[in-house]
C-alpha cells in the first residue's frame, strides 16, 4: 500500500521531462510572448483610437463600449470558431480573437483616466495657452497614465490566459503542452505537461504583471510622494 | 487696457443671457474687482477676456488689440491666469509648474531658471520647495505656486477668479496683504473676481458690482462706492454697515480736525481749568506753535499755579494724516482721552474726535 | 463567403441537427445545465464565507489575491488540470471534470465581489444600525446584504458568462455541451460545423449577458444606482 502510494506520488509529475524538453519549452515561451505583445499592442492602438473618439463625441461611448463589450462576451473558443472558417488556423485568427478581448478593458481604462484628470488642471492648462494637442500629451495622458497602465495590466493578464486556446487552432504558447497533456491524460508525462503549461503561463502572467507595476511607478514619479496636505 | 464693449454672452441651449450687455474698462496698471451675488457672470465675464469662454456678441481688446482676432493661446500665454482651485499640475514639480508658461513660449533653459528662483523669491516660497510635487505642499503655499505661475512671463495683464477662496481666513488675509503689495511693486493691470465685498474693498483700485445677468450696477473706486452707493441693490449688497466699511478708505485729512485743548507751558492753570470746562473733559493738552509737549488730568494741577511744573504723559498713538479713519477710530476708542492726537511729520495738525468719525461714517 | 454561410443556414435547418444525442436541444441543455450547476455551487460554497468575512472585514487578502489568481489562471489550464485530479479521484470522465473545473473557475468572482461589497458599505450605515439596536445578524441581513445585493448579482452575472464560455472547452474532457460541435468540428475539419456551434455558444453568452444585465437594472432599488464595476471579471 506504501509502496503503491510511493509510485503513484513520484509518478505524478515526471521531472525529467522538462530537462528534455527545455527547447521546445523556450520555443512556445518565444510564441507565447509574442501573441500576447502583438495582441496587446495591436489592441492598445486600436482602444487608443476608440477612447479619443469617445472623448471627442461622448454619444459614441455607448455603442462603443457596447459593441467591445459584445465581442469580451462571445467565448473564445466561439470566436476561433467564426474566424477559423474566414482566416483559417494563422496567427491572424489567434491576434484577432486575443485584440477583440482586450478592447472593453483598454477602452474603460483609458476613457475613465482621461475623464479623471481634475477639471480644475485642464481650466489652468487652457488658460495659459496650451494648446489642444500640447495639453493632450503634457498633461492629460501622463495624469490618465496609473489608470491606463492598470487597464494594461489587466489585458496583458487576460491576453497571457487566453493564448493557452489557441493551442485549439495549433499555435498556444505553453497551452500547447497543456492541450498535448490532455490527449495523454491517462499518463503521467500527460499530467507532467498540462501542470507544467499552467505553471508557465501563470508565471509569464505574473512577471508581465509585477513589470508593468514598476514601469508606472518608475513613470509616475509624483504618485508616489504623498506629504500631509 | 482692457476694454469691453457691448459684451454678451448668452450659452447654448439657454433663454437668458448670462452677460448681457456689458460695457467697461480696465485702465492699464490697475487692479478691478468684479464682485456681485453668485451666478451673476463674474466668472464668464473674466474668462471671455482670455477667451475661455468665446463672447456671443461685443468686443474685447486687451492693449489695443482685438481678441477675437487673436490666436486663443498665442493670447493666453500673455495673460496670467489664476483660479479658486489653483490647478497646479499634480505630475510636474514646483519648478516646473512655476516655468509652464516660459516653456510654452520657448525660453532659454538659463532665462527660465533665472525667472523661477526670481519668483520663487517674490512670492515668498523657499527655494528647497522647488523639487517638491504640488501634494506636498500646504494650501497657501500651493495658492502662492498659482500667482507666481500666472507671473511667470511677466504678463502686463492677470485674471484671477476667487484665486483666495479655499484657502482659510488666516491664510486669506495674509495672501491678500501680499498681493497687495506685490501689487505696488509690480503695477500689473489685475481683473480679480471675488463674491467677498471685503476682498473687493481692500484690493480694487476700483470695484465693478455686477447684478445677474452681467449688469453693471456701479464702477467706481471702493470709497466712492461706499460713500454714494448708485442705487438701492448696491447699497444693499454693501450691506448697513458701508459706512464703518468706508473708514479703511478715507485719510484722516479728509476731515476737520479739532485744535483740541491745547495751552502753552506759561498758561495759568485757571486758564487750564476754564478750557477743561468749555470741552467737558478732565484733561488737557501743553503745547503750541505746531508741536505739542503732553497731557495732564484735573489731579495733576491741584497745588499749582501754572502749568510750569506740572508732570505730563506722553501721547500713546501718533497718527499721520495718511491714515485711514480706521485707525484713528481704533486709536480713539483705545485711549484714554477718547482722541487722538494726529502729525505730519513732527508738526501737530489737531485731534480726531469720535464725533467727527461718526459724522463720517453717517454721511 | 455567401456560399459558405448558406451552408450554415442548411446546417441550422437539417432536421437530423435537432435530434438525439447530438442535437442542438440536447447539447443546448447540457451546456445550461451544467452552467447552472456549477454556477449555483459556486455561489452556496463562496457567498456565506464572503460575507462572513466582509462583515468583519478580515480577509481583503484573500479577495485580492483571488482576482488575480482568477485572471493569472488560465481556464483553459483549469479544464486541463481537472482531468487528471478527477481520474485520480476515481470519478472518471465527462461530467466530474468538467463540474470542478466550472465550479472552481466560478468562486473567485462570487468570493470577491461579495467580500468587496459587503465591507465596502459605508461604516456610518452600519453604525446607524448598530445605533438604533440591531444585532449582528440583523445588520448583515438588513444593511449589508441588501446594499451589496447589486454587486453580488454582478458576480453572477461575472461568473455565469464566464463558465457558460469555458464549458465549451468541457468537450475536450470528454464532456458534452455546445463546445462538441466546435472540438469536434475542429477535428473533423468541418468549418460550417464549427461555425454554427460558435453561434450557438456565443448566442448563450450573449443572452446570459444581456438577461444578467436586464435583471440587475430591475433589481436594483433606485436609491443605489450607480454603476457597479465587475470587480472579478475573468474573460475565458
Ligand atoms: N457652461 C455653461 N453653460 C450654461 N450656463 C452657464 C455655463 N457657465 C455659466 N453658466 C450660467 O451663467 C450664469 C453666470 O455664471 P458665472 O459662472 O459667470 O457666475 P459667477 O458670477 O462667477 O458666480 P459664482 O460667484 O457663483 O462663481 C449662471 O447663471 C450660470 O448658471
Ligand atoms: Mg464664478
Amino acid at each position: 500500500m506504501i509502496g503503491l502510494a510511493q509510485t503513484q506520488a513520484q509518478g505524478v509529475f515526471r521531472w525529467d521531462w522538462i530537462g528534455r524538453n527545455i527547447d521546445a519549452i523556450w520555443d512556445r515561451t518565444v510564441e507565447h510572448v509574442v501573441l500576447t505583445v502583438v495582441a496587446v499592442s495591436v489592441g492598445l492602438v486600436i482602444s487608443t483610437v476608440l477612447s479619443l473618439i469617445i472623448v471627442r463625441y461622448r454619444k459614441t461611448y455607448t455603442p462603443i463600449t457596447w459593441t467591445t463589450g459584445i465581442l469580451y462576451t462571445i467565448p473564445s473558443l466561439a470566436a476561433l470558431a467564426f474566424l477559423v472558417p474566414i482566416t483559417g488556423l494563422s496567427h491572424l485568427t489567434a491576434e484577432i480573437v486575443l485584440v477583440s478581448y482586450t478592447l472593453l478593458i483598454l477602452i474603460r481604462n483609458i476613457v475613465a483616466g482621461i475623464d479623471g484628470v481634475p477639471q480644475d488642471v485642464l481650466e489652468a492648462a487652457r488658460g495659459m495657452g496650451y494648446t489642444r494637442r500640447r495639453r493632450f500629451i503634457e498633461i492629460e495622458l501622463p495624469l490618465a497614465l496609473p489608470v491606463i497602465v492598470a487597464g494594461i495590466r489587466i489585458a496583458a493578464v487576460t491576453v497571457i490566459g487566453l493564448v493557452t486556446v489557441t493551442s485549439l487552432i495549433g499555435l498556444g504558447g505553453y497551452g500547447f503542452f497543456i492541450l498535448r497533456g490532455l490527449s495523454l491524460f491517462y499518463s503521467p508525462i500527460g499530467t507532467t505537461q498540462i501542470l507544467v503549461g499552467t505553471a508557465l503561463s501563470v508565471l509569464l502572467a505574473v512577471v508581465v504583471d509585477v513589470s508593468l507595476a514598476l514601469t508606472e511607478r518608475a513613470l509616475t514619479p509624483w504618485a508616489r510622494r504623498k506629504a500631509p496636505a | 487696457m482692457i476694454e469691453l464693449e457691448h459684451v454678451s454672452k448668452t450659452f447654448p441651449g439657454q433663454d437668458v443671457a448670462a452677460v448681457g450687455d456689458l460695457t467697461f474698462t480696465i485702465p492699464e496698471g490697475e487692479s478691478v474687482v468684479l464682485v456681485g451675488p453668485s451666478g451673476c457672470g463674474k466668472t464668464t465675464t473674466l474668462k471671455m477676456i482670455n477667451r475661455l469662454i468665446e463672447p456671443t456678441g461685443g468686443t474685447i481688446t486687451v492693449a489695443g488689440r482685438d481678441v477675437a482676432q487673436m490666436e486663443a493661446h498665442e493670447l493666453r500665454r500673455g495673460i496670467g491666469y489664476v483660479i479658486q482651485q489653483i490647478g497646479l499640475f499634480p505630475h510636474r514639480t514646483i519648478r516646473d509648474n512655476i516655468a509652464t508658461v516660459p516653456k510654452l513660449l520657448g525660453w532659454e533653459k538659463k532665462r527660465i531658471q533665472a525667472r523661477v528662483l526670481e519668483l520663487t523669491d517674490l512670492v515668498d516660497l523657499s527655494e528647497d520647495m522647488l523639487t517638491r510635487y504640488p501634494s506636498e505642499l500646504s494650501g497657501g503655499q500651493r495658492q502662492r505656486v498659482g500667482v507666481a505661475r500666472a507671473l511667470a512671463a511677466d504678463p502686463p495683464v492677470l485674471l484671477m477668479d476667487e484665486p483666495f477662496g479655499a484657502v482659510d481666513p488666516i491664510v486669506r488675509t495674509r495672501l491678500q496683504d501680499e498681493l497687495v503689495s506685490l501689487q505696488a511693486r509690480l503695477n500689473k493691470t489685475i481683473v480679480l473676481v471675488t463674491h467677498d465685498i471685503d476682498e473687493a474693498i481692500k484690493l480694487g483700485d476700483r470695484v465693478a458690482l455686477l447684478n445677474i445677468g452681467g449688469v453693471l450696477e456701479q464702477y467706481a473706486p471702493p470709497e466712492e462706492l461706499l460713500r454714494d452707493p448708485a442705487n438701492a441693490f448696491v447699497a444693499d449688497f454693501l450691506g448697513t454697515d458701508r459706512g464703518i466699511k468706508r473708514l479703511s478708505l478715507v485719510p484722516i485729512s479728509q476731515i476737520n480736525l479739532d485744535p483740541g485743548p491745547v495751552l502753552p507751558r506759561s498758561a495759568p492753570v485757571a486758564e487750564a481749568r476754564e478750557m477743561m470746562r468749555r470741552y467737558q473733559i478732565d484733561w488737557a493738552v501743553v503745547g503750541g506753535d505746531g508741536r505739542i509737549e503732553g497731557w495732564f488730568t484735573e489731579n495733576d494741577i491741584a497745588g499749582h499755579d501754572t502749568l510750569d511744573r506740572v508732570h505730563l504723559l506722553p501721547f500713546q498713538t501718533k497718527l499721520a494724516a495718511t491714515d485711514s479713519l480706521q485707525q484713528a477710530l481704533d486709536a480713539v476708542i483705545s485711549s484714554h482721552t477718547a482722541v487722538a492726537a494726529v502729525f505730519d511729520g513732527e508738526r501737530y495738525l489737531g485731534m480726531v474726535t469720535s464725533e467727527e468719525i461718526s459724522r463720517e461714517i453717517i454721511e | 463567403m455567401i456560399e459558405f454561410l448558406g451552408e450554415v443556414v442548411a446546417w441550422f435547418t437539417d432536421p437530423a441537427n435537432w435530434t438525439g444525442v447530438n442535437g442542438i436541444p440536447n447539447r443546448m441543455w447540457e451546456h445550461i445545465q451544467m452552467s447552472v450547476l456549477a454556477t449555483t455551487a459556486a455561489a452556496a460554497l463562496a457567498i456565506p464565507p464572503a460575507v462572513y468575512l466582509g462583515h468583519r472585514r478580515k480577509g481583503g487578502v484573500i479577495a485580492v489575491a483571488g482576482v488575480n489568481m482568477a485572471r493569472a489562471i488560465p481556464s483553459f489550464a483549469i479544464v486541463a488540470i481537472s482531468l487528471p485530479f478527477s481520474i485520480r479521484l476515481g470519478l472518471g470522465l465527462g461530467f466530474w471534470p468538467t463540474f470542478i473545473a466550472l465550479f472552481f473557475l466560478a468562486v473567485p468572482p462570487f468570493f470577491t465581489n461579495t467580500y468587496t461589497a459587503v465591507a465596502g458599505v459605508d461604516d456610518a450605515l452600519v453604525e446607524s444600525g448598530r445605533g438604533m439596536g440591531m444585532t449582528q445578524p440583523q445588520v448583515v441581513r438588513r444593511i449589508e446584504i441588501p446594499v451589496a445585493s447589486p454587486v453580488i448579482l454582478a458576480a453572477a452575472r461575472v461568473a455565469s458568462v464566464q463558465v457558460i464560455a469555458t464549458a465549451t472547452l468541457a468537450a475536450l474532457v470528454a464532456w458534452g455541451g455546445l463546445g462538441r460541435y466546435i472540438i469536434d468540428g475542429f477535428a473533423t475539419q468541418d468549418s460550417v460545423q464549427v461555425f454554427a456551434g460558435g453561434l450557438l455558444v456565443a448566442g448563450l453568452a450573449v443572452v446570459a449577458e444581456l438577461g444578467f444585465s436586464a435583471i440587475e437594472r430591475w433589481w436594483l432599488p433606485r436609491g443605489l444606482r450607480e454603476p457597479s464595476e465587475d470587480i472579478a471579471r475573468v474573460a475565458a
